[in-house]
């Protein structure tokens, strides 16, 4: 089977040790991740858990079937790339002499439509948001004037179709 | 976190209400509450404020000392085992803690509702590595089925009400609470309240309607039907319905290791056991079938054998309550999702009745073949040695086939589970998944008292008796009439048989040197007894048998025998070696 790149989306409690325990599932089956991010969700109370993962489509279905045997799991989903909506975002920090010295580096930014963050006499930061290969590109670009730091935050995505988690609670509370 | 909106409790007790009492005394109280009142376990510093406590309560619950702690997770194994109900096992923290881990892995792997309790240093202290510190949470996450630490008092009642619901619901599985010594000590306003559900928690799938008219679609046209189950059938408490389908269908079944003694083994339906060491006619006649029922299994390796030749020219109805096992190592045309109680009195009602007297023909025919090949020379030998088959044959003749059978691991455990007879469910207890040495002994201890009334027999190779030997203590200390069978062939005798078959016979580290073993169970002042020739076996067992105390009989077996009929690793299930 071939491999390609899933995003698993997986909401859940917000407990101490869940983060433990999903690791755990992509450590026993030697996976490695490409990203990974938490945050919350639409629903309070409720943690989101963005997962990005590169596999074969019937690995994938057997995590998330394991991640979704998780007792403090609400529920857990896959996606491939053309079914979610996906970002990343980065930040720069570049020494500011260059970018009086270089004329280059304003055209750079500019092209690239990242926004400047802060700008101080000794370095300067700039943020872009958009796809793996768009961070990825600036990052090269601004390489050769000397990159102080480069950071990149996991995939945040949200999906086309529904999720349904709140039909799912709501079935609980009226069951109970 | 957020207990009191996403787990739905019900209250059952209200005399208990207006009690300000320490964490210790809660835990004990939300003990018996759960109908906990015989626990297994071990002292140590870190949990000290609930033994205080057992020791308050000692007349309502009953604490059995183990000799080790892994002792005390296979005990509270063998008693939900043979009971149905939740074990529960204390330990302290750090070693006492990570003692638990290899009895947590063997019930997480064989579905084992179990309840275990750590104490843990106090909060304060949390990672600084003080004196007997360990991450329990972390060690034991991969390996529960639910872990919670708590650090104050007032958690206690809302989760361990939690840990039991947990445990015993769905497929059931061990959960692990740790609690912090200053959350023992503290005093709290308790109540309790039952737990009886959990928002993020969906124990018991709905069964799709859709999907049972498929399945009763392809029973009804099939014409060489066969049945595996598994546990599922005993965990569901399904065995009536399993015995009714059956009946009706008249389709053949055979047992995985785990599903043994959920149909009495005279049942005209049982065909015996599959996989690696199982008969040679269901393993055949699984690449023969045109329809595979499989019931409350989990197409374990051991079972399948090559995944890319098992049962290809069958079509497969899963009857499964665990979602993530459905298409997990087999692929399925059709899976009932669901508890397999209901699912079985589903299809029991629409299927119609039938009988298959030329396919059942090949069974008999099949197993003719092994009884010539194997069965007969295992259980009549006319060679010099005894055999472990000809031993377990005894248990069953003086047992009148009703024995519980607690197996360790090994040869001893495949020939046991071949041959020993049952009548009743729940009387096979062993460690199928994780084929963990050393559970038999301290397991007998939990299954004799999670079935008092009956005999238990614990059938043990003499590699893993030497793991968990200490527990000799516990139950002479007890005073379980548990029979200990040692059947020695001074050897870890799988082992050696692989390295015979597979090594060109480089027996590395697997010859015993053996020690005087009924010497050491008389040390533990257990009653004990050695045979070697076959004119004293008989004897030997009946006096055993008769016994109304512990009793030790070792059985010298022949060295070097092999455990036949064996799927070769990694072959097909019709690769079958019957030599």
């Amino acid at each position: 089977m071939k491999n390609s790149t899933y995003t698993i989306s997986v909401y859940a409690e917000n407990n101490i040790g869940l983060l433990n325990r999903i690791s755990a599932i992509f450590l026993k089956r030697h996976i490695n991740l490409e990203s990974f991010s938490t945050s919350a969700s639409e629903i309070p109370n409720v943690f989101r858990f963005v997962i990005v993962v590169n596999t074969d489509a019937d690995r994938v279905r057997k995590i998330v079937q394991q991640i979704e045997k998780q007792i403090d799991v609400i529920k857990a989903f896959y996606h491939t790339d053309e079914e979610t909506i996906f970002q990343e975002n980065a930040l720069y920090k570049v020494k500011s002499s260059s970018l009086f010295e270089e004329r280059q580096i304003q055209n750079i930014i500019k092209d690239s439509h990242a926004t400047i963050v802060t700008v101080s006499p000794e370095f300067f930061v700039i943020e872009k948001t958009g796809f793996r290969e768009e961070t990825e590109q600036l990052r090269k670009d601004l390489a050769p004037y000397g990159l102080l730091q480069f950071v990149r935050s996991g995939r945040i995505s949200v999906t086309k179709a529904k999720m349904g988690i709140s039909e799912i609670l709501n079935t609980f509370k009226n069951k109970n | 976190m957020h207990m009191e909106t996403n787990t739905k409790i019900k209250t059952t007790q209200d005399k208990a209400k207006g009690l300000h009492i320490s964490g210790a005394e809660a835990v004990v109280r939300c003990l018996l509450e759960e109908g906990a009142d015989l626990i297994y376990g071990y002292p140590g510093g870190a949990i000290m404020p609930i033994y205080d406590e057992l020791y308050k309560f000692q007349d309502r619950l009953h604490h059995v000392l183990t000799r080790h702690e892994q002792g005390a997770t296979h005990a509270a194994q063998g008693f939900a085992r043979t009971s149905g109900k939740v074990g529960v096992a204390m330990a302290t923290s750090g070693p006492g803690a990570t003692n638990l881990v290899t009895g947590i892995a063997d019930a997480q792997i064989d579905s084992t509702p179990m309840v275990c309790i750590t104490g843990q240093v106090a909060s304060h202290l949390l990672g600084s590595d003080a004196f007997q510190e360990t991450d329990i949470i972390g060690i034991s996450t991969p390996v529960t089925k639910w872990n919670y630490q708590i650090t104050k008092a007032s958690e206690i009642p809302e989760i361990l009400a939690k840990a039991f619901y947990i445990a015993r619901s769905g497929r059931p599985g061990p959960v692990l609470i740790d609690i912090t010594k200053d959350a023992q000590f503290e005093k709290f306003d308790y109540s309790y309240e039952k737990c009886t559900g959990i928002r993020s928690y969906a124990p018991y799938p709905t069964l799709s309607n859709d999907s049972l008219e498929e399945a009763v679609g392809l029973i009804d046209q099939a014409k060489k039907p066969f049945v595996v189950w598994g546990q599922g059938v005993i965990l569901g408490n399904a065995e009536k319905e399993f015995k009714a389908f059956l009946e009706k269908s008249g389709i053949p079944a055979a047992w995985t290791i785990l599903g043994l003694s959920a149909l009495p083994t005279e049942h005209p339906s049982n065909r015996g056991m599959v996989g690696m060491h199982g008969n040679y006619a269901p393993n055949i006649l699984t690449n023969e079938c045109d329809l595979l029922i499989a019931i409350g299994m989990r197409f374990d390796d051991r079972v399948t054998g090559d995944l890319n030749t098992y049962a290809k020219q069958a079509k497969i109805i899963h009857l499964e309550l665990d979602p993530a096992e459905v298409n997990k190592n087999v692929k399925v045309d059709v899976a009932l999702l669901s508890d397999c109680k209901i699912s079985l009195q589903q299809l029991t009602e629409r299927i119609a009745s039938k009988s298959y007297p030329e396919w059942i023909a090949r069974f008999d025919a099949l197993d003719k073949i092994e009884y010539d090949k194997v069965i007969d020379s295992d259980l009549f030998p006319t060679k010099q040695g005894l055999t472990m088959g000809e031993s377990i044959e005894m248990i069953n003749k003086y047992s009148n086939n009703d024995a519980i059978i607690v197996t360790d691991v090994g040869q001893h455990q495949m020939v046991a589970c071949r041959y020993a007879k049952f009548r009743q469910s729940k009387s096979n207890v062993t460690s199928g998944g994780l084929g963990t040495m050393g559970f038999a002994l301290p397991a007998a201890i939990g299954a004799k008292m999670g079935a008092p009334e009956r005999q238990v027999v614990a059938v043990i190779g003499d590699g893993g008796y030497q793991m968990t030997i200490q527990e000799l203590g516990t139950i002479f200390q007890q005073q379980l009439a548990v029979k200990i069978v040692i059947l020695n062939n001074d050897f870890l005798g799988m082992v050696r048989q692989w390295q015979q078959l597979f090594f060109d016979k480089r027996y590395a580290s697997t010859e015993m040197v053996n020690p005087d073993f009924v010497t050491i169970a008389k040390g533990f002042r257990i009653q004990a007894k050695r045979v070697d020739k076959r004119e004293e076996l008989a004897a030997a067992v009946e006096e055993m048998m008769a016994s109304k105390k512990p009793y030790f009989l070792e059985i010298c077996v022949e060295k070097e025998d092999n455990v036949f009929p064996m799927i070769p690793s990694g072959s097909s299930v019709s690769d079958i070696r019957l030599e």
